[in-house]
């Protein structure tokens, strides 16, 4: 589809999967909803995409996603990850620290953050580290982060536990100060030395070392006392366990500020799967149990856990293709999030698409303190807006992924739903289910409020 | 049968055809000239990331016997130190022409890989991986106790398998691949196994295993027991906690020289003493058990390399192979492995 003057009429959208209303897109806002949107003379000249039978909900924002840039090229690019970001339906993501160099001064966050305005595809939030080079020893300028030009407020050392409970008191204490987040990675260290898969059952028969699900609970339990303690705001980071989902809901229920993240795969696969001793399947925290599943959805549906997060993590395909011991931790998610939520959340019953926009979209935002994403569909509203056709089925093939990572846990399954077009900013980055382009930003120096 | 990489998916009527075959391969090492032709031609190659003299060897014995060339491919000192990847150590083997690969790893899974990935194509034995299995260490087990098990009900071994039989197996089962192996074959074989060990030394699941589980080596014995199968306790286990000392695991858990006569006490008089070595005398077992004359050391040691005969033997040759034997056909079936194993995780 061509370029036109900004403007774009959706006809028939299903605003977050009621009745259907038209939405008009001018100028990187919402101009108009509903009966008198195609009538307005703002709809001069608009490109009209016919929707009939679509989902329209707000972008999705990521909380956890690794794009490997600076540093890990081989993986993946800001380029590759935020082409995949909006292809998979997100106009936000928050790109983890663990990079090298870390994202643990003001001059890495603000690279990320530049690379992410120049691609073009998303918003690109960096996440800086707590600790100095994640070694979990002294605070990062955690201050300098969050004043730089990407202005972070997400902090965390994921793939690695800020263990030690004196600096993680200190770290949500100081974030106060800037209105940030602690994002932790929990898992004890010593309670997982080795650790290979859940332990459990498969890891008994397999031989595996085992990663008790203790270790996660352990330092969940401890964390929200600590916030609790300092008054702070914690948010935990792929929450994998039936008792973390326990906690965090007594947590909740006792008025501290915690959120927390689930991960599309740990809605749906199991530590079986850990039986064919294919690394595709390994991840940290690992797949855990049927019965962390079922805990993990009932969470979600019930508000327990706020948000998911891909944790996508590409890694080439030499990391992979080794023994299991030998091979990488993670997951490719972007391009297949959607899909797996509406499978796991949406035909399972629990949940309705607009809970999917509470938990893919609103909530996330609000975690990442994002101003301008995870709005309500509404007239003046910014213009980030994804079009989903519920009703479409496709077989997952890594192959064909934006991402630079093939090492999709999903590859060969069927799945539910996709992706039909993102509006990033008023600007479809895709469109037919295709890339289109990436959104231009204006002049550097008006973009201070990105 | 293409591969040999667990115990846990060996069919009964498998394992018996394996132990029969056994029996024929060990009539051969009685003869004047120990060789078969039977691999005349045939590549095997031992495939060795940690070090194991003794599995080694008594693989390259049996190959050698049946006259098959032989490869010994040790990780140490190689390209693989070199930071060359399974993968292509695979496709180097596969390249050279290897009919099979034994190989022993020190990560669980890995002759998994090689035998669902399409890096080779070679029959693949499971020579001991990590603390996953050791299938042919089960099998000369298996192999010893039912020659023992049929002398004593004074039938012979062939055909037979081990209904009725008690075996222990006591030490550190959460580390042990021998454990593993011959809790699934003896189940599968008819034998009522008890593992015995301090509660630091058993998986979580285990409860979930077709076994007994004991903390108390004493009461298993007097409960009755034909075999008793001590496991190694090793080195880097004795500072990480598991127990406090070494003395008071023998205490507790070793095979001494009290329990040595209990089982005469007990009237005990036909219980064997295993061990699949290397043994740490004074430790899980004492001089004298291993001595004496209920210890079957030296005979699973000789049984290993007819039991290794028969694998090589039925996966190389034998009528248990997939019917179809060309590469496109095994590369099928291997492709039929995955799905399965795709399916079963569902």
């Amino acid at each position: 589809m061509a370029e036109n003057n900004g403007t774009y009429l959706i006809r028939g959208a299903a605003v977050l999967g009621s009745e259907a209303e038209d939405l008009l897109i001018r100028d990187g806002v919402i101009a108009a909803r509903g009966t008198g949107a195609a009538t307005s003379p703002d709809a001069a000249g608009a490109t009209v995409i016919e929707a009939a039978g679509l989902v329209a909900l707000p972008g999705m924002v990521d909380v956890h996603t690794h794009l490997r840039e600076p540093g890990r090229e081989d993986a993946e690019t800001v380029e590759t990850g935020t082409r995949a970001a909006a292809l998979g339906g997100y106009t936000a993501v928050h790109a983890m620290a663990n990079s090298t160099p870390v994202a643990d001064t003001a001059g890495v966050v603000e690279q990320v953050f530049s690379l992410g305005r120049a691609a073009g595809w998303v918003d690109v939030r960096p996440v800086g580290a707590v600790t100095v080079g994640l070694a979990g020893e002294q605070l990062a300028e955690l201050g300098a982060m969050a004043d730089s030009r990407a202005r972070v407020r997400m902090f965390s050392d994921d793939g690695i536990c800020v263990h030690d409970p004196v600096l993680m008191r200190r770290a949500l204490e100081y974030v106060k100060a800037f209105d940030g987040v602690v994002a932790q990675h929990a898992q004890e260290p010593r309670l997982t030395a080795g650790a290979q898969m859940n332990e459990g059952e498969v890891s008994a028969v397999l031989g595996l070392t085992g990663w008790p699900a203790v270790a996660e609970e352990s330092i969940i339990a401890r964390d929200v006392l600590l916030a609790q303690h300092v008054n702070s705001r914690l948010h935990v980071c792929h929450v994998s366990t039936a008792g973390s989902v326990e906690i965090i809901r007594w947590a909740k229920q006792r008025g501290i500020n915690v959120t927390a993240e689930v991960t599309p795969h740990h809605l749906l696969l199991t530590d079986n799967l850990v039986r064919s001793y294919n690394p595709v399947y390994k991840v940290n925290p690992p797949l855990r149990t049927d019965a962390d599943v079922q805990a993990l959805r009932a969470g979600l549906a019930d508000g327990t856990i706020d948000v998911v997060g891909t944790d996508h993590a590409p890694h080439p395909s030499e990391h992979k293709e080794c023994e299991w011991a030998q091979a990488a931790m993670g997951m490719t998610g972007l391009e297949t999030a959607l899909s797996v939520v509406q499978h796991a959340m949406i035909e399972t019953g629990l949940m309705t698409w607009a809970d999917f926009a509470r938990v893919t979209s609103t909530a996330a935002a609000q975690i990442g303190r994002l101003s301008d994403q995870g709005r309500p569909l509404e007239a003046g509203e910014p213009a980030n807006i994804i079009l989903v056709d519920p009703a479409a089925r496709w077989t997952v093939d890594p192959e064909k992924m934006a991402t630079m990572g093939r090492n999709s846990p999903f590859a060969g399954l069927e799945l539910p739903g996709k992706v039909v077009a993102t509006f990033y900013k008023g600007h479809p980055t895709v469109l037919d289910g295709k890339l289109n382009t990436p959104y231009r930003h204006p002049a550097e120096s008006t973009a201070g409020a990105a | 049968m293409k591969h040999l990489l667990s115990t846990e998916d060996l069919s009964l009527a498998n394992a018996v055809r394996i132990l029969d075959t056994a029996e024929e391969m060990a009539a051969v090492g009685d003869r004047e000239v120990k060789k078969l032709p039977a691999l005349r031609g045939r590549t095997v190659v031992n495939l060795f990331f940690e070090d194991s003299t003794r599995t080694r060897i008594s693989f390259e014995a049996a190959a050698k016997r049946l006259s098959a060339d032989v490869i010994n491919f040790a990780a140490k000192g190689s390209s693989v130190s070199k930071g060359e990847s399974l993968k292509d150590t695979a496709q180097t083997l596969a390249a050279m022409g290897a009919d099979a690969v034994v190989i022993r790893h020190w990560a669980s899974g890995a002759p998994h890989r090689l035998a669902a990935t399409d890096w080779i194509d070679a029959a693949v034995i499971n020579a001991g991986d990590g603390t996953h299995e050791h299938p042919t260490q089960a099998l000369l087990d298996a192999f010893t106790m039912r020659r023992h098990w049929s002398r004593l009900a004074g039938n012979g071994s062939i055909g037979a398998d081990l209904t009725g039989m008690r075996v222990a197996i006591a030490g550190d089962v959460l580390h042990s691949r021998v454990a593993r192996s011959n809790v699934w074959l003896l189940r599968t074989l008819g034998a009522e196994v008890t593992l015995v060990a301090p509660p630091t030394l058993l998986p979580i699941g285990v409860e979930q295993w077709p076994c007994k589980v004991s903390y108390n080596l004493d009461e298993t014995l007097e409960q009755g027991v034909d075999a008793v199968m001590m496991l190694r306790v090793q080195g880097e286990r004795m500072n990480a906690s598991f127990f406090p000392s070494t003395r008071e695991y023998s205490r507790r858990w070793g095979f001494d020289d009290n329990r040595l006569r209990t089982l005469d006490s007990l009237g005990l008089k036909d219980t064997i003493i295993m061990h699949p070595g290397p043994m740490n005398r004074g430790l899980e077992i004492s001089a004298a058990a291993a001595d004496s004359p209920r210890s079957t050391v030296l005979a699973q040691v000789r049984n290993g390399v007819s039991v290794r005969m028969a694998a090589l033997y039925l996966l190389l040759s034998g009528d248990t192979r997939e019917p179809a034997a060309t590469a496109g056909a095994a590369r099928t079936t291997a492709a039929n492995a995955n799905a399965h194993s795709t399916k079963e995780s569902h």
